[in-house]
């Protein structure tokens, strides 16, 4: 199991709240797991029904079994002069820099930069080691950028290897990038079953897999129950009126003639059912191309009343059951 | 994507505040931007499609900026070839002597034509083969934002259309186009560029002595840290684009005041869920702080039923009614009662608690048959699932509603699938302007 578990997927696709279902999944008993939040939105969070996160790892929850989950909301700015600390001895130098609007420029004009700070710290995290040698954290799940963008966020520390081509940030992009690209990390892809969600992820894997990043699992989020079966979506299309409204009468839903209530129900009911067999379809078409992806593929159940904490617990228990952690 | 769902009596199944006028809005020759904003994955795109066809088809000249949309969408209106031109949209009604235009923003593409447009071509090319050029070109986290805003002020600057319509980058940030003026600003403004600049600039006024020792210093520093090649690259770069920052800033000032001129209408776009409504709350905010002008909410997705008089609880309990005998049956115990008075009058084959049968071995469509009950009880809790989607879409819209009353708003009913041709888009476009969920409601009792 890689150590280094980033989640991906396309913007609406709820990646945040799988990557924190992950982060609980892994922390089985005794094992303790970092959640990192790159896009300073506060997602965890709000997740995890708490204050917003400073720039610290803090423990936020305790998995079932015991387990612990610290999370980060890493920031640009202070990451930046982490980042400086680990060359120079940077105290007074660091506000220098700020006051020079040196911090502003690298974290924000030049935007590449900031990327190269994100996955540096959680990199950073991923090695560390306490004094008796051991991993301080067994896993740490990065909440990554979109689809669109991972391929390029995970890959920056490349570019910045060939920019600067020797001294300590050529050998600390280089350092990143020996993680990322190892079976150390696994990228992973947040999908629904509907085509753009869909197209956009095999598009990811085809990037990741370009850029020799390791493409982890497939995680199809908020699937829909199944309210009719297959035999029943074949019903609804040749199925009698009348003889559903006698159905309706049956069940205590008013006079089945011609204008009685359960009668004006048959019409709407039907329809609402042939949307629901037109979007099973759809489903059905987009779980055979992610099929065709020929990756580990998983489903997580949706939670209709919205995520809360309850239910972010819900699927940790399925990711682990579906053998994910 | 035709579905029959705009017949019927329309009801409004909220009542916001104000309710958003589309036609007028897209008529108005006063308009000449219209920004889509809102999270990912709320149908922003397709909106801003959907919209610019609409203009067209009634009679303004039109083009789309669209950043990345979905292939499909992008072929439908001919504009998957990347050139970071605006292209003719062929296939719409042109009875009103409309016209529709589309690109697709190219990021590097962009960066390289202002450097191109306002470089001399020695400098120019000294600028496009720097490697930290080519890397900040290429699209990191943030660039396109910039790109998105400077396409937005070419195209405005050209004056060949009458309306711009802009979906703006699909990052999380979204509005963080609105900030690049300022930012660029305070680095121009800082003493960062003039340590990057230090070695062009030796042998200044004197006054300027102390300084340059103080960024000599600074500049070694940076070099060792970065290296001597990165930071020859860095400085390289900054010298070269030194006379290019001003107009830079100059013409990001002047697109943030377009934005802010009456001519332009901010539309938000969201679905009617928690998160996307609190994203769409953050941006009526941001908007309201920066003095953009908004025109409304676009809500897309909406749900409604056909059936909306029977209550999710109602539904489910008869849809028990009709399955209970069957589970009466599997247990091998007594012959099940139906709940309802009517149910012996009604229903003409009651179960028989030795024969239990199933849905294969039954005429499906035989009246009152068990396939035909079991049909009917999915049939009621699809439609009880589909009650609670609706009361929490009210919910969380009412919400939307009590905190943002002067947000004018309009509803997109949910579609099954994907848009990926003209049809669709004029069918989202006709369904902005009805502004109400094409919810046929059945008057009832």
């Amino acid at each position: 199991m890689s150590r280094l578990q980033v989640v991906s997927g396309k913007g609406g696709t709820g990646k945040t709240t799988v990557a924190a279902a992950l982060a609980l999944a892994l922390a089985t008993a005794g094992k303790r797991t970092l959640l990192v939040e790159v896009e300073g939105r506060q997602g965890i969070a709000q997740l995890f029904e708490t204050e917003a996160l400073p720039y610290e790892e803090r423990k936020i929850a305790v998995a079932a079994g015991g387990g612990e989950v610290y999370a980060l909301a890493i920031d640009p700015e202070l990451a930046l002069l982490d980042y400086l600390q680990m060359f120079y001895k940077l105290g007074s130098a660091g506000r220098a820099l700020k006051k020079l609007g040196a911090i502003d420029f690298a974290t924000t004009v030049a935007p590449g930069l900031r990327d190269v700070l994100l996955t540096g710290k959680a990199c950073e995290a991923v090695r560390r080691k306490d004094r008796s040698g051991r991993f301080v954290y067994d896993y740490v799940v990065m909440d990554a950028p979109p689809t669109g963008r991972v391929t390029r966020f995970l890959n920056v520390n490349d570019e910045v290897a060939g920019l600067a081509r020797i001294g300590p940030i050529h050998n600390q992009a280089q350092a990143v990038m020996r993680v990322l690209k190892s079976p150390e990390t696994a990228v992973h892809l947040v999908t629904l079953l509907e085509e753009m969600p869909v197209q956009e992820t095999a598009d990811g894997i085809a990037e990741l897999r370009a850029a020799r990043l390791p493409v982890g699992r497939v995680i199809v989020n908020m699937v829909r129950p199944e309210v009719l079966d297959a035999d029943e979506v074949e019903l609804v299309r040749n199925v009698g009126r009348s003889s559903v409204a006698r159905s309706l009468s049956a069940a205590g839903l008013g006079g089945a003639r011609r204008g009685g209530h359960a009668e004006r129900l048959v019409d709407p009911l039907l329809r609402q059912a042939e949307e629901y067999a037109e979007r099973h379809a759809l489903e059905q078409e987009q779980r055979a191309v992610l099929g065709g992806l020929e990756l580990p593929l998983h489903e997580l159940p949706l939670h209709a009343e919205g995520m809360d904490l309850a239910g972010l617990y819900e699927l940790a228990t399925e990711l682990r059951k579906q053998g994910i952690a | 994507m035709s579905r029959d769902q705009a017949q019927g009596k329309t009801a409004h199944r909220l009542s916001p505040a104000r309710v958003l006028d589309i036609d007028p809005l897209l008529d108005d020759p006063e308009t000449r931007i219209v920004v889509c904003c809102g999270s990912g994955g709320v149908g922003k795109t397709t909106t801003a499609a959907a919209l610019g066809l609409r203009a067209a088809e009634r009679g303004r000249k039109v083009v789309v900026l669209t950043i990345d949309p979905a292939r499909r969408l992008a072929q439908s209106m001919g504009i998957d070839s990347l050139d970071n031109t605006p292209r003719r949209v062929k296939g719409i009604d042109d009875s009103a002597r409309g016209e529709l235009h589309a690109m697709m923003l190219d990021m590097k593409r962009t960066f390289d034509e202002i450097v191109e447009a306002h470089a001399d071509p020695e400098r120019a090319s000294a600028i496009l083969s720097n490697p930290f050029y080519q890397s900040l070109s290429a699209g990191f986290a943030g660039t396109q934002e910039y790109m998105a805003m400077e396409k937005l002020g070419q195209l405005r600057a050209r004056d060949e259309w009458d309306l711009i319509v802009v979906d703006t980058p699909p990052s999380r940030s979204a509005l963080d186009f609105l900030d690049a003026p300022k930012r660029l600003g305070s680095f121009l403004d800082g003493k960062l560029i003039r340590v990057l600049l230090a070695p062009a600039k030796v042998g200044g006024r004197a006054g300027m002595k102390f300084l340059n020792v103080g960024m000599s210093m600074m500049t070694g520093a940076l070099g060792k840290l970065l290296g001597g090649q990165l930071l020859k690259d860095v400085q390289t770069f900054v010298a070269a684009m030194d006379s290019m920052f001003g107009g830079f800033r100059t013409r990001a000032d002047a697109t943030y005041k377009l934005l802010q001129a009456p001519g332009t209408a901010f539309l938000v776009v969201a679905a009617p869920e928690r998160d996307a409504l609190r994203e769409a709350a953050y941006f009526v905010e941001r908007l309201a702080a920066e003095n953009m002008p908004l025109a409304g909410l676009v809500l897309n997705r909406v749900h409604g039923s056909g059936a909306a008089h029977l209550s999710a609880e109602r539904a489910l309990a008869a849809a028990e009614n009709l399955e209970e005998p069957r589970i009466v049956d599997q247990d091998g115990g007594k012959a099940g009662l139906r709940n309802s008075p009517d149910t012996y009058g009604s229903s003409e084959s009651p179960a028989s608690p030795s024969a239990p049968r199933t849905a294969s071995d039954q005429g499906a469509d035989s009246p009152g048959s068990p396939g035909t009950d079991r049909l009917t009880a999915g049939l009621l809790r699809l439609h009880a699932e589909r009650m609670h989607l609706l009361s929490r879409e009210q919910r969380t819209r009412d919400r939307f509603a009590s905190l943002h009353p002067e947000v004018a708003v309009t509803e997109v009913g949910a579609l099954p699938g994907d848009v990926h041709d003209l049809t669709g888009l004029r069918d989202i476009g006709d369904r902005l302007a009805a502004n109400r969920p094409e919810l046929p409601e059945v008057s009832d009792d």
